[in-house]
């Protein structure tokens, strides 16, 4: 049955909006002046935001949402009866060249189900992005989600036409991908990753001439896990982004909420997606690379190994170790100064500026735009001490929200 | 009292020479007024501005203080610039003020940056094209309507200009136009919001727009910090949101009550296309048997898979289940398990230390009557079987197969001929080492009782050198029980 493309691209998007990632910046900076069209200049930029509060930064569409595989928790599994429809790759580029050209967008952010094989879905995803780059002399941004069973050669082509590549590990022990996403295989997906990080390092190496091999993935590439869909502790979930930060050198780990599809597989629950829950993860995973926290810190707070879900991560780290505060202001070091509930890495820059020309005062804080109705029980500086406040009982009670009334009905 | 007139566009360079200029004479900030594109005579008391009548004298000020200025000057407060003069003034005195992050003014300075800093941003995100009829040299063109709260045009212009170089494109707003033309950027002063031609393209952007919110989610806080309703009414796709913020309950309901449907005709053939997923463990590999035995065929018994511990040292594998051994589900229970039993406690050899399992999975049967009688395996039954077995001497990593009779053999080292003479030898195989031994089953029907102990004889050797090259086999008071 022939869809319009306004159809086709309702279903293709509605099929792509469980990917948490709509990043379009840290690449390389290039623009159009000579030839083209297009630019990037590092930061990327939010065109619109959707009632969901997150950023529309990029098409994020799916070439197709056919797919071979079964994966429990995703909407567009073999077995789901979702309306199924497929751009070709023509559209694609003509959507993201008319979206770009009027400004709605950054770039395009190309995923897929897997059609046919796995090296035939990465093989038209590449065509998509080589025609943007060298035909369309497009400068824009272009994701490419890439599939872990793919053939290697099409990972190395895929990275020098896009920006960044992802590949999702979906979740966060091997034994729930097992369960949940029969088809696909960690031990793939590390293989991918990995594939990644040797060809970004290489395209780094100049030769003995000189001369710079071809950029690859200059944004380097993000995974996404789904949160909430199996039993995994927040230990766990942390502890996996670490080794992942570590092994792959990874930009970033999206924590995605496990959202209720339509037409769901009898596998998984129909629940509320734990929002607090995935906000604190990302609270967390700030705290591990901006603030020198590791996982057993942050998540030693509670014995079931998951986070406080009414307080944020550090302010829950600082209420449990309060013997190292207060923080004297004035002379504390960097390391510890971020440690502190409501001074962020920006806050603790301007003090440490700032406070080679005065002595801080209480005031001098409070105009520099610290957070200080966290920050206040846990520093001392000129015209302020807490007193008794950093050890009281009753510390934690005026940070937690109140206890609130459940509806009877 | 002097006033000085900056214009709307160029108000930053204008800004600077001005500065520049009364620094370098000394003029006190109270001495100054400022007037923002109004070159008539804003004070009383003031008079314009008197040409230099000296060269002003070199300045210099910080880098990080310039960069500052330029940003501040196309802030909306119009005290802007006076704030800005006594800044640089204290500045000139007191050059590393700049880096002082806690003192009010230049806090206050620091705020204004960032409010056009974030004006600009939003006007690079938030300014929607629309197509206009093509120019006669045949470049696209495009305009839109813009309204931001800094005058923010200008600095912000060349950013579209480095973006959409190879297309005309116009940007108006009630406070200054910016023109790209054939590569030419121009400005002029602000109009009242044009009549721009419908784009069919902004419904497909809706459509996106519609279908990328996921309505199980709503932060309406998280979209208006960062998406303020002042820019809504010259944005698109901000006509759906109403809708799309009513209706998400609703549909998050609907999702949650429609119970789990079952797949489409499709998913199954897709299934069966599929190249089989590789199994990781044993549990996996009895939940695929459980699976198939849901469904049983005519003359075969049920998939019997092996027992033991995984790892293991030494595997045995016999040829197929029996009778006893499909009424109970495990393999090596009947007579000849039996016999297997009794020759490895003579031969030294812990039948618990062993994995042991048959080369073909499923008793073969033809009733009579109503007796089950073995039916030996043809090849179909061998190949089935293959494949389980495979699978269990992977997860099972073996030092040592002992392949006993002749149906084992075929599966393992591809042919059973003379297995008589090749008993009691290793040979090296795609699966690791396969010692050859007899059957039990075999010895049991031999009918002669000399040629049985015999037989008996050879396979307890045999089990006993499995033992004895695998590490297994048991201290003597073992044997001397038997």
């Amino acid at each position: 049955m022939p869809r319009t493309l306004d159809e086709k691209l309702a279903i293709l998007s509605d099929a792509a909006r469980y990917d948490a990632s709509c990043a379009s910046s840290g690449t390389s900076r290039r623009d159009s002046r000579s030839g083209g069209l297009g630019s990037t200049e590092g930061s990327g930029i939010c065109h619109a935001y959707a009632p969901d509060g997150r950023c529309i930064s990029l098409l994020k569409i799916l070439m197709t949402n056919f797919c071979i595989y079964d994966c429990a928790y995703c909407i567009n599994r073999a077995s789901s009866n979702t309306p199924r429809a497929r751009f070709t790759p023509q559209e694609v580029i003509d959507l993201t060249l008319e979206f770009y050209r009027r400004n709605y967008i950054e770039g395009l952010f190309l995923s897929s189900g897997i059609i046919r094989s796995p090296d035939a879905t990465m093989e038209d995803m590449v065509t998509i992005a080589r025609k943007l780059r060298q035909e369309h002399g497009f400068k824009g941004y272009i994701h490419l989600k890439t599939i872990p069973d793919a053939a290697q050669e099409l990972i190395d082509q895929a990275g020098l036409y896009a920006d960044r590549l992802s590949i999702n590990v979906e979740l966060p022990t091997e034994q729930s991908v097992r369960a949940y996403a029969p088809e696909k295989s960690p031990a793939t997906i590390r293989d991918a990753m990995q594939r990644v990080k040797t060809r970004r390092t290489a395209s780094k190496d100049r030769t003995h001439t000189g001369k710079r091999p071809p950029k690859f993935a200059p944004a380097g590439q993000s995974t996404q896990m789904i949160v909430g869909a199996d039993a995994s502790t927040d230990r766990t979930i942390l502890s996996q982004s670490t080794r992942l930060y570590g092994d792959f050198g990874l930009r970033r780990v999206y924590y995605s909420a496990f959202s209720p599809i339509p037409d769901s597989s009898a596998m998984l629950p129909l629940i509320k997606p734990p929002l607090i829950r995935e906000h604190r993860l990302y609270q967390a995973d700030w705290l591990m690379r901006f603030y020198g926290f590791d996982v057993g810190e942050i998540t030693a707070a509670r014995a079931d190994g998951n986070l406080d879900l009414q307080l944020d991560p550090k302010l829950a780290w600082a209420l449990a170790n309060r013997h190292l505060f207060p923080v004297q202001v004035q002379t504390a070091d960097r390391d510890l100064l971020l440690r502190v509930p409501g001074f962020g890495t920006r806050t603790v820059q301007r003090i440490l500026t700032a406070r080679r020309h005065r002595t801080l005062a209480y005031d001098d804080l409070k105009r520099t735009g610290a957070n200080l109705k966290n920050a206040h029980p846990f520093i001392t500086l000129r015209h302020w001490s807490p007193g008794a406040l950093t050890d009281s009982a009753d510390l934690r009670a005026r940070f937690a929200p109140p206890p609130e009334q459940l509806s009877l009905f | 009292m002097q006033t000085i007139a900056l214009p709307r566009i160029g108000t930053d360079h204008a800004w600077r020479d001005a500065a520049r200029r009364h620094l370098g004479l000394g003029t006190p900030p109270e001495d100054l007024l400022w007037a923002f594109d109004a070159p008539a005579q804003t004070d009383l008391f003031g008079s314009p501005e008197a040409p230099a009548p000296t060269p002003s004298p070199a300045l210099t000020m910080p880098r990080a203080a310039l960069d500052l200025a330029d940003r501040v000057v196309w802030h909306a407060d119009p005290q802007r610039f006076a704030r800005l003069y006594a800044f640089f003034w204290r500045l000139k005195s007191q050059p590393g003020l700049i880096r002082d992050t806690a003192d009010p003014d230049l806090i206050q300075l620091r705020q204004m940056e960032k409010n056009t800093r974030r004006c600009a941003h939003k006007m690079k995100a938030f300014v929607r094209f629309r197509d206009i009829a093509p120019g006669t040299d045949g470049r696209r063109r495009f305009a839109a309507w813009f309204e931001p709260t800094h005058h923010t045009v200008e600095p912000t212009a060349p950013f579209f200009a480095r973006r959409f170089a190879d297309m005309d494109w116009m940007i108006v707003t009630p406070d200054v136009t910016a023109r790209f033309e054939d590569g030419v950027l121009r400005f002029s002063p602000g109009s009242p919001r044009p009549d721009l031609p419908e784009d069919a393209t902004e419904e497909l952007w809706g459509t996106y727009f519609c279908n990328i919110f996921n309505p199980a989610r709503v932060k309406i806080s998280a979209m208006t910090s960062e998406m303020p309703r002042k820019y809504w009414h010259n944005m698109p796709e901000a006509k759906h949101i109403p809708r799309l913020i009513a209706e998400a309950e609703a549909r998050t309901r609907e999702m949650a009550d429609r119970a789990p449907s079952l797949p489409p005709v499709r998913a199954a053939a897709i299934r069966r296309s599929l190249p089989e997923a590789p199994v990781q463990t044993m549990d996996a590999l009895r939940a695929r048997a459980a699976a198939a035995n849901e469904t049983q065929d005519n003359g075969y018994g049920r998939i019997i898979l092996g027992e033991g511990p995984q790892p293991a040292p030494l595997m045995v594998i016999g040829e197929q289940p029996g009778d006893v051994e499909d009424q109970q589900g495990r393999p090596f229970v009947g007579p000849a398990g039996q016999m297997f039993d009794s020759a490895a406690q003579t031969a030294g050899l812990p039948r618990k230390a062993c994995f042991v399992t048959n080369a073909v999975k499923r008793f073969r049967y033809t009733l009579r009557g109503k007796r089950r009688l073995h039916h030996p395996p043809d090849r179909g039954d061998i190949a089935h079987g293959k494949w389980w077995l495979e699978h269990e001497i992977a997860l099972t990593r073996p030092r040592l197969i002992l392949a006993m009779g002749g149906t084992a053999a075929l599966t393992l080292t591809g042919r059973k001929d003379g297995l008589l003479a090749r008993r009691g030898g290793v040979e090296e195989t795609a699966h690791g080492p396969v010692l050859l031994t007899l059957h039990p089953a075999y010895i049991l029907r031999l009918a002669d009782a000399t040629a049985r102990a015999e037989a008996l004889d050879a396979y307890t050797q045999d089990l006993a050198k499995a033992a004895h090259m695998t590490g297994l086999a048991l201290p003597l008071r073992a044997q001397g029980r038997a």
